[in-house]
């Protein structure tokens, strides 16, 4: 199911009637979700992207702009009514039930044509099991499981009703890193095994990176880009982007550029043809960095990390944005770690330019 | 783990508590077992030096006198009708009261009331509310009301009934003890329930909602499950209560526990036990301790049902 989202906007009153001033959770969100597509929804806390999850389960209602699914207007229809399947943050599994009665829960709820018998109830509910792999504990209350079997258990209930849209609110944010990384393979093994149009809300950019087909990266309830996780790492469109995404993060530099050339602390760096002089902020991803006798960025050695695949190296220099300069070699390269200096050449693509004021992205 | 040498300032902190609970609870509670076992004891003979025998004499005369069953029906009588009455009130109330967001606050303090209110006072306003014209035993006939409940009565053609006075039936003035015990039970109730509906986590029923459940459904399956520990509360303690009923019986009709021409007739436990105190301190604790008995066994009862039955 094809989702659509059309100038999506949310604004909240203010809570304090004194100083004034509504919250504008999400602005005009505009965005179409593909049939059977996993799209993850990225951004900081509070940048509006759980809101944006909400609106499209119906749970909150948007101050104006359209919902559809597929060619179907939603954007009126209440919660119950969506055909939605929803896992909450913390799971929301009713804790006085075992885990065959939560995930049949939803089913008991069809009335009319789609009414179940007791058996083809059971029936779905185990496949619905078998699929997140929980069948065998069945029996069990939630308070019995381990998180990551809560999770399971919570997918397994937003599934049995095969929704339209499955949608998931930080489905990873209560597990810890080794569950982390099993559980968000498995949900990109289940959405691809059920085709579900999928939806979920994350902050951690690696989780989005990793699983989704399509990342919205979102910021104070602006949309801030839209594409695949790699394109978007390979070209973001502004220094907000560029530096929420990536693990180490981009290495942000001051810099300015003239004569077509960028000079990072005085040093001309690169040469960016077709760029007009100003100043500009510099982000270069770790490994956009060789190891060159003859490079123009001098910096100061502190520390090299060496990780096997690859040396991690840590460098200081006066233009540098961030405290330290971050930088991944192939391990093939060799450094003197007793060093006072590194001296580094640039690989151009791996080599962004913003503007110092509206930190919008200049192609060069 | 508290380090052993320093247990004794522990005790300290305790030791008022300790020596209020020997001196008002433990203490008094060993008499009431002592004197339940002696044999035509009194106090003023037990001054005396007087030797008494011991035996089960006070349990027979309290089993064997016609009166003291009248109580024990009474009592389990009016347990058994308002508990569940008052429990299911309450419950629908808070869910109600949970579901509002305008006047909440004012009404929660209009439920909660009759909780400061002095119970013999609510129970004079009731009377007043019941009453009829005529209140002797000679005027058994009603001949005109006065009560605010025969006159609503009256708009929809109900003639008079005679709740409280004399000539009343038995079915009536139980009718009256009920009203009056559940809407004063209910304030606490409401208190309990909403305490715990509030506590409930929201995203239950968001949950809820996005599998399209049904309202009623709602209720049954989830709201009630996930009060269950605070439902289990409010029915035990209001079977410790129920058991204990007397003063709401004084306030209505008066100590002599009944309407005029039959008095005694709604006599509780309580009142048995009160009413022996003056002559047959023996029985009264030998009543004393049959009560503990019957409200210990229901409790256990209450316990083990609300255990399948509670979520925790």
């Amino acid at each position: 199911m094809k989702v659509e989202l059309r100038n999506l906007t949310k604004i909240f009153p203010s809570r304090n009637k004194k100083v004034g001033g509504e919250v504008i959770a999400v602005n005009d969100f505009t965005f179409t979700i593909p049939d059977g597509t996993l799209v993850g929804l990225l951004g900081p806390s509070g940048c509006g992207k759980s809101t944006t999850l909400y609106m499209i389960s119906g749970l909150q209602k948007p101050s104006s702009g359209q919902i559809f699914f597929g060619e179907e207007d939603v954007t009126e229809l209440s919660p119950e009514n969506r055909g939605v399947g929803l896992v909450f943050q913390n799971y929301a599994l009713y804790p006085h039930m075992t885990v065959k009665q939560n995930i049949m829960f939803p089913l008991q709820n069809l009335k009319g044509a789609d009414k179940l018998t007791k058996d083809q109830m059971l029936e779905r509910a185990l496949e619905a099991a078998k699929l997140v792999q929980i069948d065998d504990l069945m029996d069990r209350k939630p308070s019995e499981l381990s998180g990551g079997q809560q999770q399971r258990v919570a997918i397994a209930r937003a599934l049995v009703k095969m929704p339209r849209v499955l949608l998931l609110d930080e489905p990873l944010s209560n597990l810890d890193a080794r569950l982390r990384l099993q559980t968000r393979e498995e949900i990109r093994r289940i959405q691809k095994e059920t085709g579900i149009t999928t939806v979920f809300v994350t902050h951690d950019q690696e989780e989005a990176m990793s699983i989704s087909d399509m990342i919205v990266v979102m910021k104070t309830g602006i949309v801030q880009q839209v594409g695949k996780p790699q394109d978007i790492y390979d070209d973001p469109t502004n220094l907000f982007v560029a530096k929420f995404l990536g693990t180490p993060p981009i290495n942000v530099f001051k810099g300015n550029v003239a004569g077509g050339k960028l000079y990072i602390g005085g040093a001309a760096v690169l040469d960016v043809p077709g760029v007009s002089d100003r100043d500009v902020t510099v982000g270069i991803r770790p490994e956009g960095f060789n190891l060159d006798e003859n490079g123009a960025l001098v910096c100061e050695l502190s520390n090299v990390e060496v990780m096997g695949r690859d040396i991690s190296i840590v460098s200081k220099n006066e233009a540098s944005l961030n405290p330290v300069i971050r930088s991944i070699i192939n391990s093939d390269s060799k450094i003197d770690a007793t060093a006072k200096t590194v001296k580094y050449s640039l690989k151009p693509h791996k080599v962004f330019i913003f503007d110092a004021k509206t930190e919008e992205r200049i192609h060069f | 783990m508290v380090d052993s040498k320093q247990q004794w300032k522990a005790w300290i902190y305790l030791a008022p508590a300790i020596v209020l609970l020997l001196i008002f609870t433990v203490w008094p509670i060993i008499n009431t077992l002592v004197m339940a076992f002696t044999e035509d004891y009194s106090s003023l003979s037990a001054l005396g030096g007087k030797e008494f025998t011991y035996g089960i004499k006070n349990f027979q005369k309290v089993i064997e006198y016609k009166g003291f069953i009248n109580c024990l029906k009474n009592t389990l009588l009016l347990c058994v009708l308002t508990v569940p009455i008052s429990t299911i009130l309450a419950l629908v109330i808070a869910v109600c009261l949970n579901s509002i967001k305008f006047l909440q606050r004012f009404l929660q303090t209009i439920f909660f009331l009759p909780y400061v209110t002095n119970s013999i006072a609510i129970g004079m306003v009731f009377a007043a509310m019941f009453n009829i014209v005529g209140n002797t035993a000679a005027d058994v006939q009603v001949v005109e009301t006065v009560g605010i409940i025969n006159n609503a009565l009256g708009l929809f053609g109900i003639e008079p009934i005679n709740w409280i006075n004399a000539g009343s039936t038995y079915a009536a003035n139980i009718a009256v003890m009920t009203v009056y015990i559940v809407w004063n039970a209910l304030p606490f109730k409401i208190l309990i329930l909403l305490g715990g509906l509030q506590s409930v986590n929201k995203q239950y029923y968001d949950a809820a909602k996005i599998d399209s459940t049904p309202r009623i459904r709602v209720f049954t399956k989830i709201t009630v499950p996930l009060l269950s520990p605070m439902l289990a509360y409010v029915v035990i303690t209001g079977f410790i209560g129920g058991f204990k009923e007397y003063s709401s019986i004084v306030g209505i009709f008066g100590d002599k526990m009944g309407p005029a021409g039959d008095y005694g007739r709604l006599n509780t436990m309580v009142g048995y036990i009160y009413d022996s105190i003056k002559n047959h301190q023996g029985r009264a604790s030998a009543a004393a301790l049959i009560l503990f008995g019957i409200i210990f066994i229901v409790t256990m009862i209450n316990l083990s049902v609300s255990k399948k039955k509670t979520h925790y």
